[in-house]
This record gives structure tokens, C-alpha cells and sequence, in this order.
């Protein structure tokens, strides 16, 4: 006999692994550019780092007696430790990496109960805990040098610099161009005489500038979510919410005061802006659901972006920016909810319909 | 004003592959089984006894009650017995079945039906399909005739036919359609005239260009009955998103569309009226399409009810063992324990399913994607609902929606981690009822402790009453012989 099941009898043909595999996919291009440009260290540390966060999710499931190949097959773990390769700096030691997939995977996201049940976005968790932690480790940016360049290092020295460190730390760090910005500024120097010595926006948005793997190529990675836009894993509303908030605080404030000020481009081409709004803010898992829910958690980030960015101690935000809406998510999903069929809503929606019938 | 779409819903693959087969009438078995509760409402009572001869479309069991429906026979023959069957539904529990034997003949009483239907009162229209035992035969059941009485004392002023049929592998209605265009408009103008013609808006998904052209030409002449292309996306024909997308209007929470002046009626239903009014035939077969993978005739057959569908499906013929077989559409149909078990009214399909088409992926948690919330026609959050339900908590369930969940598994189709979500929902509206009907239960208890304990104190008055009465009764009774006695003693003094 056949034991009856529930409807509906058919399915969709999503399925977790599917849409991880996705997201993956539309991070190719970044990562391999990023890791054109720096080389063999920024290889060992990414395989480094996704290796050590499957590693620890394989053994968290193990323990809670959970089916580890099922579960880790759905490349959760993998994204989660992409994603955090993508924030650190490129010629970090390798222990930065395998300590940041501890926090992720084991603090940020298995004590809570695994997958889908973390209040914080795990990556962002273990990226802030290691820029806090660590901050000489966390903000040594190298200016590109690509494979085949003469200052690239070989397999041999790339792996000695992932396994004991940057020997000669002062002579190849720079700062990124946000840091560059408020070290400046912070000297009383103007904006224009800064940006026009070093920044070329042209070059931040192919990605041949320094920072993190995921800081570099912002064109790549805009079309990255553009393609998770189309195949329909992510929603517009956290990107398009995120990014016209910074681009309109930044058009703002530098038209107000364009000396002190740098304007919407230069926001969204540097730092890591596209990588946070279409791959970190979008997180499922620590975002709000409905729509409106979403723009608010978008708008939110954005805001906070832009605050950290032009008046915090740090010279980029995205991680705290994040996690700060992550920790109001379910204040946003308990207030913000679609409005039922035949029910007259919420008292903020009948405001909006009864706005919206008389505009 | 017409949307633009509906709220959420979702494209499964259509499969609507047996639209181009013509209707085929299956000769009628040697046994028919019919169930006496084959509608919403109280079971119809047998209205003919065992070894009862019957004839073809007489009344085999009569509607009960204000909410029900007559059953007729669906052939000649005798009433072999009235016993427990297989119900439709996946417990596969038993239900009152009387049990036909067809003796072939298709005896049929001589019916007298009017020159033209077209002209009788509407209340008499009404009274000639409640005796046809005519119920919404999109799935829902419930008795047209009911629907239409409702229709005619609030005055609706819309009257929607659907033709949508948005389940995927269904295509009963559109070939209903297709081949039997003037009957199906014949229902409809039936409908109309029964409602005080009202504005008839007839509702096809874009999917079914053949079936929108041909009723299209059929209701050219009719100023106030039109066709509608509408959006090929599940759940169209629901009753809920149909009105809101034709008429721009939400029918309230536990109102019925009739409260917001719209009537909505299925094609296969006018269909069904067609025949009763006009031909006098009372519902006794319907069009079922059976489909699915393990078939080897898939087509639209005209079924008569109360056939089991193992014979059907041996009529059709089987390629290979189904690993599952539905009663209705993918998407809401239920899946059936065997095959052993009797069409009703209310099945427009018969689908059996290789092992290759049904859904096999094992559950994963959830990772809050949202595609639930998405997909939810109604707008509900079923995440948060199943989440709760798994937990038990009933009533916060209820408060985020519950009961305006209409089942119609866009949220499970939807979900990327294969969780079951309309089981929880179906558990939940379970629980709900036992409460519910537990609740009825306890109250009737109150209710009859509460007369017996006021019939006992009306007991105990009457008593001292009585006791009061007869008391008074016989004090007057002695005062009286004492005053007769003082008045013989007084004489006999005297």
C-alpha cells in the first residue's frame, strides 16, 4: 500500500543546494580576478579558509548527530566561508583564515541549531570579530601584483607568506582607498587633492586597486547580483535599497560640502558596497521576508554604511552595518508583514493604501 | 477595475497534455458505488431500500437539511446493498455507500422538460437543479443550488464563470469547452437568467486559446455575458484571487463572495445545469480527465459516477504500476491509499504518476528564503505558520492566518527545501475542527445541565406549589366541616 502523502503532489524545481550552487557560480569572476591580481598567497588563503569552514561544519554536524553528507551537501558551509575569504585581506596568514571559519561556522552559526537558524550573518560575525581582535593582521592591504608580474611572488614564496606572514610588512601594505580617504582627511587635506593623486574610478570598478578579495572588482560583482537578480535567488529590494540610500546620502552631502564629502561614485565603486548589498545583505536566512520588510532592513544598512563610513572609527562599515540590521530583523518581520487576503492590514499598510488611493 | 495579476502563485509545468484528445464515454460498469455524502453539507438519506429496482436517473438518496444534494443513478438495475466503503480521501475510511448493480438496460423514466428553459421564474430554475443534486463541480462541492438562492436574495450583480482550471494535467473543463461550446453557453445564459441577469464574465487562463476563441464567437450575441482571458498562473481559479482579479475587490474575511455581490460558478457546473433544466438529465456522469505518466490512454472521459477507479483506470489502461494515484489536480488533489475507491461529483480528475513524476526530495531546514512568502496568494507567512504548528502553538498559528489559508500548496511547490508545508496547515485546520467541534460538544453539555438544572428548580416550585395548594386545600376543606359542624351542632342546638 502505498502511504498517502500530503499535496501538493508536484515541486518547483529550487532546492537549497541549487541556489547555493548559484550564488557560487555568480562569485566566480570576482574571486578568480581578485585572485589574478594577488596571487599565490590569495589562493592558499581562500582554499585555506573554505577548506577549515567545511571542515568545522562537517564536525558540528557530526557531533549534533546530524546527517553530514546531506547537510553539508548543500554548500552552505562552502558559501559561508567563501564569502569570508572574500573580506579578509589577501596576503593574511593562514590562521586568520581558519580562525575566522571557526566563528563563522561554529560561533555564528551551528550553536544556534545550523542553517537557516543564525540571527547574524556568520561571515560578517567572524570578519568583525577578526578586524576587532586583529587589527594589524586584518588591515594589511598589498597593491595588486599578478600572476606573471615581476613583484608576484612564486607558489613557493606565496606559500611562506600564508604560512608565517608578510616578511617585510611595511614595504608592500598600503592603505585601502577608503582608509587612504580618512587618514587625509583626517589630516585636514581637502577631498579633490586627495582623490586626484590616487583614485582612478575607473580602476575601482575593474578591481585593479587593493583591498580585500571582495573590495576589488565592483563591476564583476554587480554583475554577479544582477545574475542572481535574473535567476531570482535574490529579490532587488536589499541591493536597489541599500545602494540608492548610499548613493543618495553620499549625493547629499558632497554637494553640500564636496570638500569634506566624496560623492555617490566614489561610495559605490570602493570598499566592499557590492559585495555587501547583493551577497551579504541578501542572506535569507538573517534578512527580514516580506518586501517592505527588506527595503526598511536595506535602507537601514545603508544609512549605517554611510554613517560608519564618513564619521566612524573604522573606514569601512559593511560588516557592522549588517549585522546591526540583522540584530532588528525580527523586529522588522514581527511589524512588517503582508497584508491578508479579506483583512483590512496593518494600521501602517491601510495609512499607505489610503495614501495611495488619494495620490 | 480589473488587476493586474494576483498576489503571488506560482507556474508549475502545465502538462495540460490531453487538451486535444476528444471526450470518450466510458460504458458503465457492472457495480457502481455511490457515497451518500459527496458534497459540503449533510449526507443525503437512501431513499430506496436493498434488491429496489431503480431506473436510470431517478433519486436514489434525498437531500438533507438546507445545505445538501439529491443523488441519482447513474443506470438501470437494483440497489444491491447499503454498506461501508472507501471514501474519497487519503485515509481511505469508510462512508454510507449504497452499492448499484447496472443491469445494462438504461431504463429511464419519461421526464417532462419546458419548451424553453429560458423563460421560467428563477426561483424555479433554482428548484430545478437543487432536484438535479447539482453541486460545484470544479471540486469544491458545495450545492449550486444553494449558491443560487444565496445569489438571488442579495442580488449579485456579477456572475463569474470559471473556466480557468489552473491545476496542471486538468483539462476537463477546457475540452468541455471546446466540444461542447453551445450546451456550456446554454448553462451559462441558464445561470444568468436564474440570477436576474446579472453582468457574466466567463474566466479562461490564456493557456486555452481554442476553448477563449470558440466561447468567444458562442456569446457574440449576448450583450452581458463575456469572455475573459485571464493570466495563466496557479491558483487563477480560486474563487478568492478570480473575484479580486476580475473585479478589483477582496471578499472579506468570513464573508462569501455573495456579500460583495459576486456569484462565481464553474463551467462544468453550467454545463451540469444545462443538462438538468433543459434536458431534464440530473447529474449523473461527469467529464475526468485522467492523466499522468503511468497511463496508457490519457484522455477526458465521461465517467458515470459512483465507478471505481480501478475500473477507469483499467478502461484506460496502465503502462506500468503508479506510484501514486491522485483524485483532482497535482497541486490539491488527494492522494488515494488504492484505487478501489468511487468518483464522486466533485473529482475532475484522475491522475496516476509514475514514480519519475512525483516529487521525491528529501527535507532540508529552512533557510528563511522567503519564496513561501512570495508565493502565498492570501499573504501569509507560512514559514512562521509551520514553524509554530510544529510547535504545537495553535492559537499563534490562528492569529498570523491559519484560516485564511486556502491550502492551495503554492508555498510547498515553492519551498527550495522540500518542507511539507501544507501538511502542517491540513494538521492545523484538523486541530482546529476537533477543537471546535469539542468546544460544540462541551457547550451542549452546558446548555443540557443547565435546562436540567432549570427544569428540576421549575420541578421543585411546581411541588411546593402543589404541596402549598393541597395544604390550602384541605385547610379550607376542614375549615369548611368545622363550619358545617359548628352549623349542625348550632342546629342541633337550635
Amino acid at each position: 500500500m502505498i502511504r498517502p502523502p500530503s499535496s501538493p503532489h508536484i515541486a518547483g524545481r529550487s532546492s537549497v543546494p541549487l541556489v547555493m550552487l548559484l550564488v557560487l557560480l555568480s562569485l566566480l569572476p570576482g574571486t578568480m580576478l581578485g585572485i589574478y591580481q594577488f596571487g599565490w598567497p590569495a589562493l592558499f588563503l581562500f582554499l585555506i579558509t573554505i577548506g577549515s569552514a567545511v571542515l568545522f561544519e562537517a564536525i558540528c554536524l557530526k557531533i549534533a548527530g546530524k546527517p553530514v553528507r546531506l547537510y553539508c551537501m548543500d554548500f552552505s558551509a562552502l558559501l559561508t566561508g567563501w564569502l569570508l575569504a572574500m573580506t579578509l585581506p589577501p596576503w593574511a596568514p593562514w590562521w586568520i583564515g581558519v580562525l575566522g571559519s571557526f566563528c563563522a561556522i561554529v560561533i555564528g552559526k551551528q550553536i544556534f541549531g545550523g542553517i537557516g537558524q543564525n540571527p547574524f550573518n556568520p561571515a560578517m560575525l567572524a570578519r568583525t570579530v577578526l578586524l576587532v581582535s586583529f587589527p594589524l593582521e586584518m588591515t594589511s592591504w598589498i597593491a595588486p601584483r599578478p600572476f606573471g608580474t615581476a613583484d608576484a611572488p612564486d607558489a613557493a614564496a606565496g606559500w611562506s607568506i600564508t604560512a608565517n606572514g608578510i616578511p617585510d610588512l611595511d614595504a608592500v601594505t598600503s592603505a585601502s582607498s577608503l582608509g587612504h580617504l580618512r587618514t587625509e582627511l583626517g589630516r585636514g587635506e581637502l577631498l579633490p587633492d586627495i582623490l586626484s593623486s590616487t583614485y582612478d574610478p575607473l580602476a575601482s570598478a575593474i578591481g585593479t586597486i587593493n583591498g580585500s578579495l571582495g573590495e576589488t572588482s565592483a563591476i564583476l560583482f554587480l554583475l554577479g547580483g544582477l545574475f542572481l537578480l535574473y535567476k531570482r535567488i535574490i529579490s532587488w529590494h536589499i541591493p536597489v535599497a541599500i545602494l540608492t540610500t548610499v548613493a543618495a546620502m553620499a549625493s547629499i552631502f558632497s554637494l553640500h560640502d564636496p570638500d569634506h564629502y566624496a560623492g555617490p561614485l566614489f561610495h559605490l565603486l570602493n570598499g566592499g558596497l557590492m559585495l555587501g548589498a547583493f551577497y551579504i545583505a541578501t542572506d535569507p536566512v538573517t534578512s527580514p521576508v516580506s518586501n517592505l520588510g527588506k527595503i526598511i532592513f536595506g535602507i537601514g544598512a545603508g544609512l549605517l554604511l554611510f554613517i560608519i563610513r564618513t564619521w566612524g572609527s573604522y573606514p569601512e562599515g559593511m560588516a557592522f552595518s549588517v549585522l546591526l540590521m540583522n540584530a532588528a530583523t525580527p523586529l522588522i518581520d514581527h511589524y512588517i508583514k503582508p497584508r491578508i487576503y479579506g483583512h483590512p492590514g496593518s494600521r501602517i499598510g491601510q495609512f499607505f493604501r489610503k495614501l495611495k488611493k488619494e495620490g | 477595475m480589473p488587476k493586474l495579476s494576483i498576489r503571488g502563485g506560482v507556474h508549475p509545468d502545465e502538462h495540460k497534455l490531453t487538451n486535444e484528445i476528444t471526450i470518450t464515454r466510458v460504458p458503465t460498469p457492472e457495480r457502481l458505488y455511490l457515497p451518500l455524502k459527496q458534497h459540503i453539507g449533510a449526507p443525503a438519506a437512501p431513499d430506496k431500500v436493498i434488491h429496489e429496482i431503480i431506473h436510470k436517473g431517478q433519486i436514489i438518496a434525498r437531500a438533507q437539511g438546507s445545505v445538501s444534494a439529491n443523488i441519482h443513478a447513474p443506470c438501470s438495475g437494483y440497489v444491491e446493498q447499503i454498506t461501508d466503503w472507501a471514501a474519497p480521501h487519503p485515509s481511505g475510511l469508510p462512508t454510507r455507500t449504497m452499492v448499484l448493480v447496472n443491469d445494462g438496460r438504461e431504463l429511464r423514466d419519461d421526464v417532462s422538460t419546458p419548451v424553453n428553459p429560458l423563460f421560467l421564474r428563477p426561483e424555479v430554475i433554482a428548484e430545478r437543479v437543487s432536484q438535479a443534486g447539482i453541486v460545484g463541480l470544479g471540486g469544491a462541492t458545495f450545492p449550486s443550488a444553494v449558491k443560487l438562492t444565496l445569489g438571488q436574495s442579495r442580488n449579485t450583480p456579477v456572475l463569474i464563470i470559471n473556466g480557468c482550471e489552473c491545476e496542471p494535467y486538468l483539462t476537463c473543463d477546457d475540452r468541455l469547452m471546446q466540444e461542447r461550446t453551445q450546451a456550456v453557453m446554454d448553462g451559462i445564459q441558464l445561470l444568468a437568467q436564474a440570477l436576474y441577469g446579472p453582468d457574466t464574465i466567463i474566466a479562461i487562463e490564456r493557456n486555452k486559446p481554442e476553448a477563449i476563441r470558440l466561447m468567444e464567437i458562442a456569446c457574440k450575441d449576448f450583450g452581458n455575458i463575456r469572455v475573459m482571458a485571464v493570466p495563466t498562473r496557479y491558483p487563477m481559479g480560486s474563487e478568492k484571487q478570480l473575484i479580486e482579479y476580475i473585479t478589483g475587490r477582496q471578499v472579506p474575511a468570513g464573508k462569501l463572495s455573495a456579500d460583495i455581490g459576486v456569484t462565481l460558478h464553474n463551467i462544468s457546473t453550467a454545463y451540469a445545469i444545462s443538462n438538468a433544466v433543459r434536458h431534464g438529465k440530473p447529474l449523473t456522469h461527469r467529464i475526468v480527465t485522467v492523466a499522468g505518466d503511468a497511463v496508457k490512454r490519457p484522455g477526458n472521459y465521461e465517467v458515470p459516477i459512483g465507478m471505481l477507479i480501478s475500473d477507469l483506470l483499467a478502461f484506460c489502461g496502465l503502462k506500468e504500476e503508479p506510484q501514486r494515484i491522485l483524485m483532482g489536480g497535482p497541486m490539491m488533489g488527494q492522494a488515494l491509499p488504492h484505487a478501489e475507491i468511487p468518483i464522486t461529483k466533485g473529482c475532475n480528475g484522475v491522475l496516476a504518476m509514475s514514480r519519475a513524476e512525483v516529487k521525491n526530495s528529501t527535507e532540508h531546514p529552512c533557510i528563511r528564503c522567503a519564496s513561501c512568502v512570495d508565493a502565498c496568494p492570501i499573504g501569509l507567512s507560512p514559514l512562521t505558520m509551520a514553524a509554530m504548528l510544529k510547535k504545537d502553538k495553535l492559537d499563534q498559528a490562528v492569529d498570523i492566518g491559519l484560516k485564511d489559508c486556502i491550502l492551495c500548496g503554492s508555498c510547498s511547490f515553492a519551498c527550495p527545501s522540500a518542507i511539507p508545508l501544507v501538511h502542517y496547515f491540513n494538521y492545523g485546520k484538523g486541530e482546529l475542527l476537533i477543537r471546535g467541534q469539542q468546544q460544540q460538544k462541551d457547550d451542549e453539555i452546558k446548555r443540557l445541565i443547565q435546562g436540567r438544572q432549570v427544569r428540576m428548580a421549575q420541578q421543585e416550585k411546581e411541588k411546593e406549589e402543589m404541596i402549598a395548594k393541597r395544604m390550602q386545600a384541605i385547610a379550607k376543606r376542614k375549615a369548611a366541616e368545622k363550619a358545617a359542624a359548628e352549623q349542625n351542632s348550632e342546629k342541633e342546638i337550635a
